[in-house]
């Protein structure tokens, strides 16, 4: 195979390298924190950065896809490399979130807690040098070997507390359910080979696959992809797996390497695939919007602050995959500028996810350190003893509730433009179900908000709820810088949404044949300049001089003299912290309203208790609907079959023989 | 050109904020006329502000940066709000920097704004109401949405002008849609402006109370700032139900002072009216149960739904 100079790839391959590099050195001294933490983990973020312009220059609109085979892998199957722009967005993704996450962390891993530093270190950046490989894969093989290494290296990162029995636990249900969605992906590539036996990406590409057949190699993504990205039913790992790690790896989790199987279900549907039926559209659309649905009621009760911004993060794959969705059902539709639309949206909510998700997981990192408290029960008034983390914090709570002019809104803005114009669907029935689909996704962007103020109000106003808490310490010049970093991305996306829609232009003109106005820094109008319109930056110019303007005004015609006193509360003189809402407390509106949803266990004191207790436990009915079901099923199995497990090792030399001997009489 | 645009774009931004608290004292005088009291002047909430605005500021000692500033955050997003409504003229040049989809979000701003501020001091009473309000927000915010969704499949614009000037081009047609829209429109009004039958605004009762209860720990000129915002906002919300569904009157592109002076007369007489049909509502039903109040709002947003649903079916 005759392959072009790939320098972009060869700059990109040097850097994986020197992740690896990095890790290895961490095994030197693996105890010297400071070691790792001020010259391996910085080195890191700075090939992270490294890594996001190469993703920025492959974005080029003149720019052709890049590829490189490596004499490494399997004797008949090399490992190929390819660098197009769907690759160079993930890229850019990956290094510009990864490289403010690595700036947090070196800052972050302290001696003494579960695994060394050293090791941590060669574990996270073979962690960030498997996701890079998996975007840049061009065969089956090598992603499937990057994809398993993603997975191992992150359970070995989950299970850094290995000491704590639920932690162990939540790691292997990890595994268990990454490996049960490796599996759907490996026979998606093995239907899309379509008998040419070849698989590398290049062939998959090639032949057209019937029907029925594209049909399964679809379903077996969604299922292996959806397995990762945490859609329902499958998302169980995910609220048990993000919070157990230490911060830095959940934000790398929920930040980066869900967007890998973003990556993958786009690379498969519109890339490998040429074909596209209507309803797989209408199929991805529903498990999005459900999932969103599920996932945002979940955080909304949740006590747990990692577990909460996990649940957040299902409701935020919901919302991309819903964009996806709605993609390939303009597609089937031919409505390529739609299907643009909708493409770009879904892209630029996992660009945005990255960016405030990360930054909200550091930040309870930060929380985590200072405090020694991960239930939002015992927070409280923080913003008055770490104000840095609670001003960066704000930013990410502002932007994640879809919030204008910061970014999280930027993409949800776009995704229900995509829903409006879904009424030119030539289907009478896909046209009735959208407006309902519209009207979900109102819901979860509005409850998005509810929890949001929840999470940021319980931890970072109010009083502190335990008197521990006066003792709380700002971070390290490091991990503000991280978070910095992060917040400033949230605010640019933002405030310049033009950037996003760049970035995905030549995406959406290779998968469907389109691209939306780009627009200029002043403002966006997507579809038509009468249209629909937004202008972040003016937007956020207009508060900002209504805001100086009222303030000068109000000291200027009247005073700017302030008394402090105690707070006021209907003047009621014997309040304590303890008077505050709690978590539960915030959450009980949902808990009402979406009962339904929930499998409840309450334990409520009765009026002559001398000390009184209450305890709540929400549990989620999927959990007892299928996978109890499920794991008594596969035990049962496995009872059966160990009947002729008997334990003489003649009985077993037996059963060899008795094989031998049936695939000779097979084979002759 | 431009010179002139800008001037009718900041002459719309002074008459709301001048007219807002008027409009919420001719809200106070027709209650007080249908409930047999005697009437407070129409221009007393401009008198509270005045007086508010003159007093000294008093603080909870643990208050934080953010409580001092969301006043100031309210009132820019409801000042902002009111920049991009078309109440008086249609073309507003500040117009294309938000659609009603970001006047939506603009509103969510401003709502958790005023939760967090609620939720800073650290009282049962500021908490109570923060997660009451963002109740009634989270499920007001998707019916609005909804409304807005059925005027934009009438004009297939998300962009307000486009849209009222859509709704208001010279062949009458009534919509089925939006009579549907209309109806979710003034629940959403009422609940998201803390009127009955959701929240009272006159109560003395902290149990029952939402947006009182957020505002308790202010005082003074961050008081006077943040009532000044809700009334903006209410004023903002009868706007809006004016472009989107009685929109005759508005100055169109082009017009003249003529045409701007007619328009001024038109909102105000229709802010009359307005506010007596609000008063009326207000006298006549009694506050809902808190737990009443998701039903209220569900079928707010269902009638919304109804409404794209008979569009899409009618095709009208």
């Amino acid at each position: 195979m005759i392959v072009g100079p790939a320098p972009s790839l060869s700059l990109l391959l040097a850097l994986v390298a020197g992740w690896f590099a990095l890790g290895l050195a961490g095994l030197i001294r693996p105890h010297r924190v400071h070691f790792v933490g001020r010259v391996l983990f910085p080195l890191g973020a700075l090939i992270a950065l490294g890594v996001a312009l190469v993703g920025l220059g492959a974005l080029r609109p003149d720019r052709l896809p890049e590829q490189l085979v490596l004499p490494l892998g399997l004797p008949d199957l090399p490992f190929h490399l390819r660098l197009d722009a769907l690759s160079g967005f993930f890229l850019l993704l990956l290094g510009a979130a990864g490289a403010g996450i690595s700036i947090f962390a070196a800052g972050y891993f302290r001696a003494g807690e579960g695994t060394a530093p050293g090791l941590l270190c060669l574990q996270y950046h073979v962690f960030f040098a498997s996701m890079v490989l998996v975007v840049v894969a061009n065969d089956a093989y090598l992603f499937m070997v990057a994809w398993e290494t993603m997975a191992l290296s992150s359970y070995f990162l989950v299970t850094t507390q290995h000491r704590i029995p639920e932690i162990r636990r939540a790691g292997f249900l990890y595994l268990l359910i990454a490996h049960v969605g490796a599996i759907g992906i490996l026979l998606c590539f093995g239907v899309l080979q379509g008998g040419s036996w070849k698989f590398t990406f290049d062939a998959m590409r090639g032949p057209t696959l019937s029907p029925t057949w594209a049909t399964v190699a679809f379903l077996l993504a969604l299922f292996g992809f959806g397995a990762k990205a945490g859609l329902v039913p499958l998302h169980v790992w995910l609220p048990e797996a993000h919070p157990a790690a230490p911060s830095p790896v959940s934000a790398m989790m929920s930040g980066l390497m869900l967007k890998t199987a973003v990556y993958g279900l786009l690379r498969v549907t519109f890339d490998l695939l040429h074909t596209g039926v209507w309803w797989w559209g209408a199929l991805v659309l529903g498990i999005g919007l459900f999932t969103a649905l599920l996932g945002v009621v979940f955080a909304a009760v949740q006590t747990d602050m990692k577990r909460l911004l996990a649940y957040s993060s299902i409701e935020n794959m919901g919302m991309i995959f819903c964009g996806i969705g709605l993609a390939i059902l303009f597609r089937a539709f031919d409505l390529r500028l739609f299907a643009a639309l909708a493409l770009s949206a879904a892209l630029i909510h996992s660009l945005n996810h990255a960016f405030f998700k990360s930054l909200l997981f550091l930040a309870t990192g930060s929380v985590l350190h200072a405090t020694g408290e991960r239930n939002l029960g015992k927070l409280g008034g923080l913003i008055h003893r770490m104000p840095w983390v609670a001003v960066f914090a704000l930013i990410g709570t502002l932007a994640i509730a879809g919030l204008p002019p910061l970014n999280g809104f930027v993409s949800e803005w776009l995704l229900l433009q995509a829903f409006l114009v879904t009424p030119r669907i030539p289907h009478p029935f896909v046209n009735m179900l959208v407006p309902l689909g519209a009207s979900a996704l109102a819901l979860t962007a509005a409850l998005a908000g509810y929890v949001m103020v929840k999470f940021y109000g319980v931890i970072f106003l109010g009083q502190p709820r335990e008197p521990s808490l006066v003792r709380a310490h700002p971070p390290g010049r490091l991990q503000r810088l991280g978070l910095g970093w992060l917040a400033a991305g949230c605010v640019a996306l933002g405030v310049f949404p033009h950037l996003g829609l760049r970035a995905t232009t030549e995406i959406t003109r290779g998968a469907v044949g389109e691209a939306v106005r780009p627009g200029s820094w002043a403002f966006i109008a997507p579809l038509a300049q009468g249209q629909a319109s937004y202008s972040g930056v003016l937007l956020l110019a207009g508060i900002l001089a209504v805001f100086a303007l009222t303030f000068v005004l109000v000291r200027r015609l009247y005073h700017g003299r302030v008394r402090r006193a105690a707070p006021w509360d209907c003047g009621y003189p014997w309040q304590t912290p303890r008077m505050q809402d709690t978590a539960e407390g915030f959450g009980q509106p949902i808990r009402h309203i979406f009962g339904s949803a929930f499998l409840i266990e309450r334990e409520l004191p009765s009026a002559w208790d001398t000390s009184p207790h209450y305890r709540v436990h929400i549990e989620d009915r999927i959990w007892r609907a299928l996978y109890v079901p499920l794991g008594r099923g596969v035990q049962r199995l496995a009872d059966a079959v160990a009947i002729i497990q008997g334990g003489r090792l003649a009985v077993y030399l037996l059963y060899a023989f008795l094989t031998l001997i049936a695939l000779l009489v097979f084979v002759l | 050109m431009t010179a002139l645009a800008v001037i009718r774009q900041a002459g719309e931004v002074v008459l709301a904020t001048a007219l807002a608290p008027i409009f919420l004292g001719w809200i106070g005088q027709c209650r007080a006329w249908l409930q047999n009291r005697s009437a407070p002047p129409l221009l007393q909430p401009w008198r509270l502000l005045r007086k508010l605005f003159w007093k000294d500021a008093t603080l909870a000692q643990n208050a934080s940066p953010l409580f001092r500033m969301t006043p100031y955050v309210l009132f820019g997003t409801m000042v902002l709000a009111a920049a991009i409504i078309p109440s008086v003229a249609i073309d507003l040049p500040f117009a294309f920097v938000a659609d009603a989809i970001a006047l939506v979000g603009l509103f969510a701003t401003a709502r958790v704004f005023i939760s967090l501020a609620a939720m800073d001091i650290g009282t049962a009473f500021g908490s109570l109401g923060a997660r009451r309000e963002m109740m009634i927000g989270f499920l007001a915010e998707p019916a609005l949405l909804m409304v807005f969704f059925n005027a934009f499949l009438i004009s297939g614009s998300t962009a307000l002008p486009s849209v009222v000037e859509r709704l208001a081009a010279p062949p009458f047609v009534i919509y089925p849609s939006l009579a549907f829209a209309g109806v979710a429109f003034v629940m959403v009004l009422l609940a998201e402006n803390a009127r009955l039958p959701i929240d009272n605004p006159a109560t003395h009762l902290e149990l029952t109370m939402i947006h009182e209860a957020m505002v308790l720990e202010y005082s003074a000129r961050h008081l006077a700032l943040v009532e000044w915002a809700s009334a903006l906002k209410l004023f903002n919300y009868a706007c809006l139900g004016f472009a989107l569904f009685v929109p005759w009157g508005l100055a169109t592109r082009g017009a003249g002072p003529g045409a701007l002076g007619v328009a001024v007369l038109a909102l105000v007489l229709k802010l009359g009216a307005a506010g007596a049909v609000l008063a009326l509502v207000e006298t006549l039903s009694a506050k809902l149960r808190i737990f009443r109040a998701p039903e209220f709002l569900a079928m707010a947003f269902l009638l919304a739904v109804l409404g794209l649903l008979v569009h899409l079916m009618l095709g009208a």
